[in-house]
């Protein structure tokens, strides 16, 4: 196909990247953008070209070996609940941004180890990038059939202009905020696109090859058995290449936590920690889709394109081979996007840490400080959009230059090999307090220099087709120092052998001079903060140790270099507002410096951030066993907080108590002087009458006898109403006291509600009223009988009382509710007025509205009534839904 | 003639009173509770009131101080006749502004002679 029209598909597609990009920037808060799946799907930029292509030519010429890479982070995968959390709670807690910040800092912000870990990423991931350019390039030519590689210059070329785009597009939406912490939702969304298309179009391709050109696997696997080397490509090879399985999925294990691109979307682009919970099974799901085809494709191009061809590209030349060019197209894009999603991503990250962890702590510093801050912001993008154009063109002219047959898979394992070297300094560090940067560093440079010795030499001299004889006789011509056979160790492929050397010396440096050296006591601070990360988020700020004078001014200018002036001043008022500070503070404390740090690490990473604070405060060096005892005491100190909240609440609950008893201790003191009180009004009350009566009757010789009569009636009335009262009284007291007892009996209440109605017949006789029993049927249960009659008698001796006479009619009946007895008192009087509902069960209370001259009681029927009610462990209440009178219910339980 | 209101919720009570007042030459008004009493207020200008405190609906307490808001009444003489014997109750009914204070139960003639006595002054 024409390569106008190929390159014109490729700029449509980047137009879209671009544009997708430009929409999740805009919607940076929807749901679309932040969610678990998309949080996954970015994991998939670990499948490069080398996946894409790679994989199908690993396994053509060597069989099922290549799925030991995917292996790795699906072993991986269960395990990021501990470890990835914990990388990331500490990533956010110090606003940390690349890998290199992050072992920086883990060791002290240490400079040079930043620095260090920089360079060795810079090693592994440039070639690794320029591979992925080669890929583009050879594919290209492929799909138009033509040698671009033959054209003299790079400007002709059109893999020169497609790796400028993905430059720009890194640089575009890679440094929008000069705080390198904060998330990049734009690239992360796009590469989730990308990793959706590439694994789509790879299946296609995958069932295209498998059941279009051939009859399904049995039919591939059926004719592929005819090759002569078929046994080896579908075992792993004995004893020799089980280690080789192993180390290879060792070394893949270790990439998926520590490749740049990889920390990039899995621990500073994470926003929620929860989506971790879908990445660690829907990621290895990802992966294992991913690779169902890759041998079915190698095989089915063996079969047919034989050995004359590349097989890493079988899956574009299998389609064009069969004139389908619209399937080659989508394979085409699938692994175009493969090659984006991983450069922009590696060239972002590794541009973060070149700017954080390179440049600006090595030689700027000095320069910011003068600066304004607005210069000092422009200053950091420019450095970090520079070293995305630099790491893209390196990568692009080591392509150009070196167009050596370097194979995809092989760069790629190398760069595993060399990312491996931080594996001890950030595994062990994590878990180890006593780990230090001077183990770390001499770790890292000893593997370094094994891998160099096995491996990285080796390939290069060979690529370039020379050979020397120390390959094959050992350096110095000593057998023991044969590249490729360490020791004699010659059963290893070279990736693993170097693998396993430089790992082995990398750990045990690092280990060794951990333990021989003291450490400094930064360092073991931030050993401590990151080995027991969850103690120490909950003294944050607390958990840094320093000592020394520091003035709040000098801390606010540097801060005020890099934030602006309104920044600074807001994120010092927020420090300020949490510890309770005065605004006017001048004296900076251990807290205010961490802060400050941290504050200053997302822009210009750890080392520079402590180093431009410590250039405006004077430290105090302190001891590492004070360190140590400051540490412990801040964890006491938690503790003993904590202990002293709880004592403390529990204080408050105790006193909470007390003073609710004393309130119901007050309130039944009030309700008993109440009670007194009005119990001396009810006595007095009658007392009154008899006492003004008798002195008129004795004052009073002339009045006349109908006169006489009716205050001697009045003075009988009133004696009879006080005995009555004294006799209420007692009794109410009785039933109140905790000590009386019913006699609790078997008895029929049909029969009890008869004797009640029996004793009040001359009274209702009197007002000409009927009592109807309307329920007649026994039924037997156990209560105290002469109470029950009481309660009776009081309720229809009221209903009596209320009723107009000659046309009262009350009646009672009762009937089974909820597996209780429910009695009910009706009568056809004035009813109970709305405002008196609510008091008539409390003691003297008594309804004006009865239809006797004289309140004929002593207001504690009612009441009477209730607690003797209360006693059967039974319910009384008034209806108020009734409106014919008034209506009272007792329920009693019937065992 | 003198008036005197009598207030009191208990029928024998007001009935013994009505009679040894009658019997002084009183002209006597009564009522059961507080609002029967503004009934007749508005009526009549006693130069007496005989004020029962615990009463139904309105009780003395209110019926005091509705009292006291008309200026048509301010001349009256308010007396307390009530079973609140306690030292607090009197004093918060004095510092309510009645002429006099009687508890329950009392002596008719003390209480005639108490009542002469006011409304000399």
């Amino acid at each position: 196909m024409s390569s106008f029209v190929l390159f014109a598909i490729i700029i449509l597609y980047l137009a879209l990247l671009f544009l997708i990009a430009f929409f999740a920037e805009k919607n940076k808060r929807s749901k679309w953008v932040n969610n678990p799946i998309i949080y996954t799907l970015s994991f998939g930029v670990y499948c490069s070209a080398w996946t894409y292509y790679g994989s199908i030519g690993e396994a053509a010429e060597q069989g099922v070996r290549f799925l030991a890479i995917y292996i790795g982070p699906i072993i991986a995968a269960p395990l990021w609940i501990i470890l990835l959390r914990k990388v990331i709670r500490i990533s956010k807690q110090h606003k940390i941004s690349s890998l290199a910040d992050f072992i920086s800092l883990r060791y002290g912000k240490n400079r040079f180890l930043g620095a260090l870990v920089t360079i060795v990423c810079l090693m592994a991931i440039v070639p690794y990038t320029s591979l992925q350019l080669k890929s583009v390039s050879e594919t290209f030519e492929i799909m138009t059939q033509k040698s671009l590689m033959k054209s003299n210059s790079i400007f002709t070329d059109s893999t020169f202009y497609i790796a400028l785009i993905l430059a720009i597009f890194a640089a575009i939406f890679g440094t929008q905020t000069t705080d390198a912490s904060q998330k990049r939702r734009g690239i992360i969304f796009s590469v989730a696109f990308e990793s959706l298309i590439k694994w789509l179009f790879f299946i296609i391709i995958g069932i295209y090859c498998t059941y279009y050109l051939f009859d399904g696997t049995t039919d591939i696997v059926h004719q592929f058995k005819s090759q002569p080397n078929f046994e080896s490509l579908v075992t792993l090879g004995g004893f020799e290449g089980g280690f080789n399985w192993f180390f290879t999925i060792m070394l893949s294990f270790i990439a998926i936590f520590l490749l740049p691109r990889q920390f990039q979307v899995a621990v500073l682009e994470n926003n929620r920690e929860k989506h971790l919970k879908t990445a660690i099974w829907l990621f290895p799901l990802y992966l294992l889709l991913f690779n169902i085809f890759v041998v079915f494709i190698a095989w089915a191009g063996k079969i047919r394109l034989g050995n004359e061809v590349n097989a890493e590209y079988f899956s574009l030349l299998l389609p064009l081979s069969e004139g389908n060019i619209f399937l080659a197209i989508l394979v085409f894009l699938g692994g175009l996007s493969a090659v984006i999603s991983m450069v922009i991503v590696s060239s972002l990250a590794l541009s973060i840490m070149i700017s954080n962890n390179l440049i600006i702590p090595y030689g700027f510093l000095s320069k910011f400080v003068k600066n304004e801050p607005e210069k000092n912001e422009k200053f950091i993008k420019n450095i970090r959009r520079f070293a995305i154009f630099f790491i893209i063109i390196v990568s692009y002219s080591l392509f150009y230059s070196f167009s050596a047959k370097m194979s995809l898979y092989s760069i790629g394992l190398i760069a595993f090999v060399i990312i491996a070297q931080l594996a001890p300094s950030f595994f062990i560090g994590l878990f180890w307090n006593r780990g230090s940067s001077k183990g770390a560093i001499i770790g890292i440079f000893s593997g370094l220099l094994i891998t160099f010795f096995t491996l990285l030499v080796p390939f290069l001299l060979e690529a370039n087709s020379l050979d020397p004889a120390f390959l094959k006789e050992g350096l110095f011509s000593i057998p023991a120092f044969k590249p490729h056979a360490l020791l004699g160790i010659d059963f290893l492929t070279p990736p693993t052998h170097a693998f396993f050397w430089s790992f082995s010396v990398n750990t045990f440096c690092y280990v060794y001079f951990s333990l021989s050296s003291k450490g400094n006591y930064r360092e073991r601070n931030y050993a401590e903060m990151f080995v027991d990360s969850k103690n120490f988020t909950d003294l944050q700020d607390s958990a840094f140790v320093w000592k020394g004078e520091a003035y709040v001014s000098d801390i606010k200018e540097v801060l005020m270099r890099f934030l602006g002036q309104e920044k600074a001043t807001r994120a010092l008022n927020i420090f300020f507002a949490k510890y309770n500070l005065p605004k006017n503070t001048q004296f900076a404390d251990a807290k205010l410096i961490h802060f400050s740090e941290q504050l200053l690490t997302g822009s210009i990473g750890s080392a520079s951030s402590k180093i431009l604070i410590q250039s405006v405060v004077k430290e105090e060096e302190i001891s590492l066993v004070e360190v140590l005892r400051i540490l412990e005491e801040s964890k006491e100190a938690i503790a003993k907080s904590k202990a002293f909240k709880e004592k403390s609440l529990e204080l408050s609950n105790l006193a909470n108590q007390l003073k609710e008893a004393n309130l119901k201790l007050v309130e039944k003191d009030k309700q008993k002087d109440e009670f007194l009180d009005t119990v001396a009004h009810e006595l007095k009350t009658p007392l009154t009458g008899i006492r003004a009566t008798t002195e008129l009757l004795l004052d009073d010789a002339e009045m006349p006898t109908p006169m006489k009569e009716q205050f001697l009636n009045n003075m009988l009335q009133d004696s009879e109403r006080l005995s009555r009262l004294i006799h209420t009284i007692l009794d109410f007291e009785k039933l109140s006291s905790e000590h009386h007892q019913l006699i609790k009996t078997t008895n029929d209440i049909s029969k009890t509600i008869a004797k009640s109605i029996a004793s009040l017949q001359t009274m209702a006789a009197k007002k000409n009223c009927t009592i109807l029993q309307k329920s007649t049927y026994s039924v037997t249960i156990n209560y105290d009988e002469d109470r029950m009659i009481q309660v009776f008698t009081n309720l229809i001796a009221n209903a009596i009382k209320f009723v107009e006479p000659n046309e009262g009619l009350i009646s009672i009946e009762y009937l089974f509710e909820d597996k209780q007895l429910k009695i009910s008192v009706t009568d056809n009087g004035k009813g109970i007025s709305e405002q008196d509902q609510e008091f008539i069960f409390d003691k003297f209370f008594q309804s004006k509205n009865q239809n006797t001259i004289k309140p004929i009681g002593t207001g504690l029927g009612l009441a009477i009534c209730k607690q003797i009610i209360d006693k059967h462990q039974g319910t009384i209440w008034l209806d108020n839904s009734y409106t014919n009178g008034a209506k009272f219910h007792i329920k009693m339980p019937l065992n | 003639m003198k008036k005197i209101l009598i207030v009191d919720d208990e029928p024998n009570i007001l009935m013994a009173l009505e009679y040894a007042f009658k019997k002084q030459d009183f002209e006597v008004y009564i009522a059961r509770d507080g609002s029967e009493a503004i009934e007749i207020l508005k009526k009549e200008l006693p130069n007496v009131i005989l004020l029962d405190i615990m009463m139904p609906k309105v009780d003395g307490y209110q019926t005091l101080q509705i009292i006291k808001q008309n200026e048509k009444l301010k001349d009256v003489k308010v007396v307390f006749l009530t079973a609140k014997s306690k030292k607090e109750d009197i004093e918060k009914g004095f510092s309510l502004g009645v002429d006099q204070y009687f508890t329950k139960p009392f002596s008719t003639k003390k209480i005639i002679a108490e009542i002469n006595l006011l409304l000399q002054e």
